[in-house]
């Protein structure tokens, strides 16, 4: 549309930079509004138009995400993606980030990253049952000091995560953790919040949405009063972290999850009663249900949540200021509108039933007031007393910004700009260091006590994983986690997954692998995968490489899920992610809900009988770029092995589909009696979980292998145990199905781990107590 | 406005475990002062009352002190009270 | 047998809690808002036969944990449903540190040492099975149940702990690792009278086989046998 040019004036120009608005964006603002915009209108735009609130440099990307399945009940665009389970159930979930206000103030920021996407599985009516993080940050380097920025950083997130998440009583139930020095100026702090809907009377399983309808309605605003928080988080959330952090305190939070408990509580109770059918009101029948829509208060605070309700329901909103309940007087108008305090929600609800839901709330000790009423004409409409002081076109806060103009431009090297070390090339070598022999129980020890492998239960226990009493895989205790849906047959298996080392090497591996690494941390538990939330995380998206990542990312999980037949519900996009002296890798994280339809057939991670033959499903051999054992034995420049070189292994999604398909019909028939998937750490690393796991040995037929064979991480394999009886009709399915596999060697009563020489039958062997040992140190002083 | 300002200083019982106040001692002395000792850590209520005498406002904080701010087991408290 | 379960603000385990005592032990039990309670409120609490307190964070643990709930109508009724009446009080995690605050029950649960919430199974010895809560099982015997707590460190004056000894209320110790620091490794303990229970581990995480190996639910029937 060739539009008329608008030309902003110079003071408009000057103060809308100063709010982050390019001039393009400017000049479409003059457009919409047909004059200048006013203050409050400005900082409306900014927030409205923000990357993190309008997606506009990736929404064009994300289009090509699948999103289509039968159970699909909400897919991208809400609070949340809700999949169906069966006729009465339904989960929700989405993946948040909270990356820059952790890196700024780690306890808040991650606290209140936990209350933010608590609050989006509320707003689609569903209870949180379940937690799950996806944390990186630099390198420890544990030395002699114990208090270097990394650790303190990371002991922050979580002990923030803990705080807020075991007062609101809502499980954490897994999560993953990478150290790498990319992370180190910008730590990312991904949370993955999983709820359960139950059918309500007329209404059914219907999720609630973020929408706001009906003339004459009533917007009620609920939860805590207002104050001065987080002002311009929104934008904040879009910009590089530059210079003093100590000058950005002011824009963090202060989250309360004991407020965030009883706005749980309160909200779910509306939900409840806002499934009833209104009564007739004079004679006139209303065939509303009472509770219309509801959405939380996230970044931009009412700024973003109104005009995105009016925008759902395709009407407008007056708000009035004066009625919001302060924490602090006196406020701006564009303090109040833009506040960022927690613990709040916006609900529509028909006009006549605003005491009953207030109500609720005051009888949970929280604010409810009627700040605004829902109108015809399509704007948001401000006041404050009488005086007009803001009205805008909801079309156009709603419908962002004209696209940016971002360039896309392949590295030369890949890799080579995200990660300073990729600079310099491989050394060349006709016969790598790691085709060698390995001296393998040197090697192990010392990957199973590395922080990227070892235990997280220092980290974990601190986490309340069994409240909610679902729990039957916990943190640690599987390659996802389980929790029974209590009345029903039913396991939900959860897990998120992303390897920034795969993302730095070849982003569109980074982001296919990220999906299939999900899908087999379910499949290995027995589940059938059902709907993936994302977290992308990026650096800045100007720059043509990081877009061009991006982009690249963002095809690997498209494929990857079409051929898997996964639908995307939900995610969250997280760009800047960069300090003036280095740029996150691409980090595109995954979140996937799985289902066991008997939770009695769940397939453990560890060895169970002795006699079991154990097995490896999937190729024998392929790429060991990006691996940790590079990372830990070969030094960091060759973990990352440029996409050239042949090391980098590549998914092969056909296969990929049929290896799971296949390990799906193995926990069906029943068949096996542990599956782990290999990953971090490679084949020894999982045969060495899965003994600890069992708290069962194994003899091994893997005695002179490489270093590569044993500890290199390509894709698509498990490892499975199989007692002797099961055997053939395993041989048989896989046959059938055309999928390689070995028999490594079989489960033993003693509480050994060894290899066995093919031919000369000699034995090396480690107890498992030293294994632990050396699992159990990975992150040993990290909190202490 | 006149009334009082009441400041109540909550801290552990002398002798009992305090193991907050272990980490912060240690953290003091690493930082450069090894001579520090008998590190605590406690709190600070405040709050203000209108009116009456400076004899019943302390009276009035040393109830709610005992009553509520402070659990004898493991804690004592003092007042400060001050004019506004 | 009839049971309630105390819904403070904050509380979070009074789901789990209404679930084991309704579905797994099959005991008729009432969800109660804490302000529906008391003097003023309309429930009497004398109808029932077991109160539960739930663990969570109640007002926020601010202030200490269970420093303010124990003002709270249900918690100040409590001393006239024990006067008047004949029925169990059972406080578990933040439940039991209210009724150490209302002074229900003796001493105080001060922070883990570890400075650290921590959420693991451990092991417990029972010291007494002599007591309603404890009546079936052995007194020596071990048991397996979650503890999920920030201030779970039992702390009691040197007399008030020789009382407790004397008296033999203490219930259940840390068996092996004490893991927040308490006083002689207590878990739980009981009033002189046996009505007053406050343990720090949760019983009712492990009632049922898939969650765990079922002791919390041979905890509890010792309740519904008495």
């Amino acid at each position: 549309m060739p539009a008329k040019l608008a030309r902003p004036s110079a003071e408009t120009l000057a103060a809308g930079t100063r709010q982050g608005l390019t001039p393009a964006e400017l000049a479409r603002i003059v457009e919409i509004l047909g004059r200048e915009p006013g203050e409050l209108e400005l900082g409306l735009f900014a927030l409205n138009w923000s990357e993190h609130c309008s997606y506009k440099s990736s929404k064009h990307f994300l289009r090509k995400l699948p999103s289509e399945s039968p159970r699909v009940l909400q897919g991208p665009g809400e609070n949340a993606g809700v999949i169906q389970l069966d006729d009465e159930l339904a989960v929700a979930f989405k993946v948040e980030s909270h990356n820059h206000p952790s890196a700024v103030e780690p306890f808040n920021g991650a606290a209140t990253g936990i209350g933010g996407i608590i609050r989006d599985i509320l707003g689609m009516g569903a209870r949180p049952i379940a937690l799950l993080d996806s944390l990186r940050f630099g390198e420890p380097n544990v030395g002699a000091h114990r208090n270097t920025p990394v650790l303190d950083l990371l002991r922050g997130v979580v002990a923030g995560i803990a705080h807020y998440g075991n007062c609101v009583g809502v499980p954490t139930v897994g999560g993953e953790l990478y150290f790498d020095d990319a992370y180190a100026d910008d730590p990312l702090v991904n949370v993955l919040c999983v709820g359960l809907l139950h059918q309500r009377g007329e209404r059914g399983l219907q999720p609630y949405g973020a929408v706001a309808s009906g003339v004459g309605n009533v917007i009620l605003l609920v939860g805590a009063s207002t104050g001065r928080d987080g002002i311009h988080g929104a934008t904040f959330a879009s910009e590089e972290l530059v210079g003093e952090k100590e000058a950005k305190r002011p824009n963090v939070q202060v989250g309360d999850p004991f407020k965030a408990k009883l706005l749980i509580e309160a909200t779910l109770e509306a939900c409840n009663v806002g499934a009833r059918r209104a009564v007739p009101l004079r004679g006139q029948a209303q065939d509303l249900p009472l509770l219309i829509g509801l959405q939380d208060l996230g970044a931009g605070g009412l700024s973003t949540a109104l005009p995105e309700m009016a925008a759902r329901g395709g009407v407008g909103i007056e708000l009035q200021l004066e009625k919001i309940p302060l924490r602090t007087r006196p406020m701006t108008p564009y303090e109040i509108l833009l506040s960022e305090s927690q613990e709040r929600m916006v609900l529509c609800v028909p006009t006549g039933s605003e005491l009953r839901f207030s109500r609720i709330f005051h009888k949970w000790g929280l604010e409810a007031a009627v700040i605004g009423r829902v109108i015809a004409e399509k704007s948001f409409i401000i006041r404050q007393e009488q005086h007009l002081l803001a009205q805008v076109p909801i079309e156009g806060l709603a419908g962002g910004p004209p696209p940016p103009d971002c360039a896309l431009a392949a590295p030369d090297v890949v890799g080579a700009g995200l990660v300073p070390a990729l600079a310099s090339p491989a050394p060349a070598s006709p016969q790598p260091a790691w085709e060698k022999p390995a001296d393998w129980q040197a090697r192990l020890l010392a990957l199973l006590a590395a922080p990227g492998i070892g235990s997280r239960r220092p980290i974990y226990q601190q986490y309340d994983h069994t409240v909610q009493i679902n729990t039957v895989v916990g943190p640690g205790a599987g390659d996802a986690a389980v929790l029974r849906i209590k009345d029903t047959p039913y396991g939900l298996v959860l897990t998120i997954d992303g390897n920034g080392r795969y993302g730095a090497l070849d982003p569109y591996q980074g982001g296919a692998i990220a999906v299939c690494e999900a899908a087999r941390n379910l499949v290995a538990v027995g589940a059938e995968p059902l709907g993936i939330t994302d977290g992308l995380n990026f650096a800045d998206p100007n720059d043509p490489e990081v877009y061009w990542a991006f982009a690249q990312a963002i095809q690997g999980l498209a494929d990857a899920a079409q051929a898997l037949e996964i639908p995307f519900v939900s995610g969250n996009v997280s760009f800047y992610n960069q300090s003036v002296r280095r740029k996150i890798p691409p980090t595109p994280i995954v979140g996937m809900v799985g289902l066991l339809r008997d939770i009695n057939k769940r397939v453990p991670m560890g060895f169970q009988a002795p006699g079991d033959l154990i097995y490896r499903i999937g190729r024998a051999r392929g790429g060991i770029g990006g691996s940790e054992f590079l990372k830990l034995f070969y030094g960091r420049g060759e973990a990352f092995v440029p996409n050239a070189s042949p090391l980098l292994d590549k998914v092969e999604l056909a296969f990929e589909s049929r290896l799971l398909q296949a390990m799906r019909a193995l926990a069906q028939q029943g068949l096996i009696r542990s599956a782990h998937d290999i990953s971090e750490g490679g084949l020894l690393v999982t045969l060495a979980e899965s003994a600890l796991a069992g708290g069962r040995g194994a003899e091994l037929d893997l005695d002179g292998r490489s270093e590569a064979e044993l500890f290199g991480e390509w894709q698509s394999r498990f490892i499975v145990s199989v007692a002797p009886e099961a055997a053939d009709s395993v041989a048989r399915l896989l046959g059938e199905r055309e999928l390689p596999w070995a028999c490594l060697g079989r489960v033993v009563p003693e509480p050994l781990l060894s290899l066995i020489g093919a031919h000369d039958h000699h034995h090396t062997s480690l107890h498992l107590d030293e294994l632990r040992q050396a699992h159990e140190q990975a992150l040993e002083g990290f909190f202490a | 406005m006149s009334g009082y300002l009441v400041k109540v200083l909550v801290e552990p019982r002398p002798g009992l475990l305090d193991p907050e106040g272990q980490a912060i001692e240690r953290a003091i002395q690493e930082l450069g002062l090894p001579e520090a000792h008998e590190t605590s850590v406690g709190k600070l209520i405040s709050f203000k009352l209108p009116g009456g005498s400076l004899e019943e406002v302390r009276e009035r904080a040393n109830w709610i002190g005992q009553k509520l701010l402070a659990n004898p087991v493991i804690e004592r408290f003092s007042l400060e009270v001050e004019a506004l | 047998m009839r049971a309630a379960v105390i819904v403070l603000p904050g509380s979070n385990c009074d789901h789990d809690a209404f679930y084991v005592l309704s579905q797994v032990l099959g005991v008729p039990t009432d969800l109660l808002w804490h302000e529906d309670v008391g003097a003023h409120g309309h429930t009497p609490l004398l109808q029932y036969d077991l109160i539960i307190l739930p663990g969570g964070f109640s007002y926020g643990d601010y202030l200490r944990a269970g420093a303010i709930a124990r003002f709270s109508p249900a918690i100040l009724a409590l001393s006239d449903y024990l006067a008047r009446g004949c029925g169990l009080v059972l406080g578990i995690c933040n439940g039991f540190q209210i009724l150490t605050e209302a002074g229900l029950l003796p001493g105080a649960l001060a922070r883990n040492i570890t400075r650290q919430f921590i959420c693991q199974t451990v092991r417990l010895r029972v010291e007494n099975a002599d007591t309603p809560l404890t009546s079936a099982l052995q007194t020596g015997e071990e048991i397996e149940l979650p503890i999920a707590h920030d201030q779970g460190r039992y702390v009691v004056a040197p007399n008030g702990l020789a009382e407790l000894k004397r008296n033999r209320q203490v219930l259940l110790t840390y068996a092996g690792e004490n893991p927040n620091g308490s006083e002689e490794a207590i878990a739980g303990i009981c009033d002189p009278k046996r009505r007053v229970f406050g343990l720090m581990p949760h019983p009712e995480r492990n009632t049922e086989l898939l969650l765990g190996n079922g002791d919390g639910l041979r905890l509890l029937r010792g309740l519904k046998q008495t």
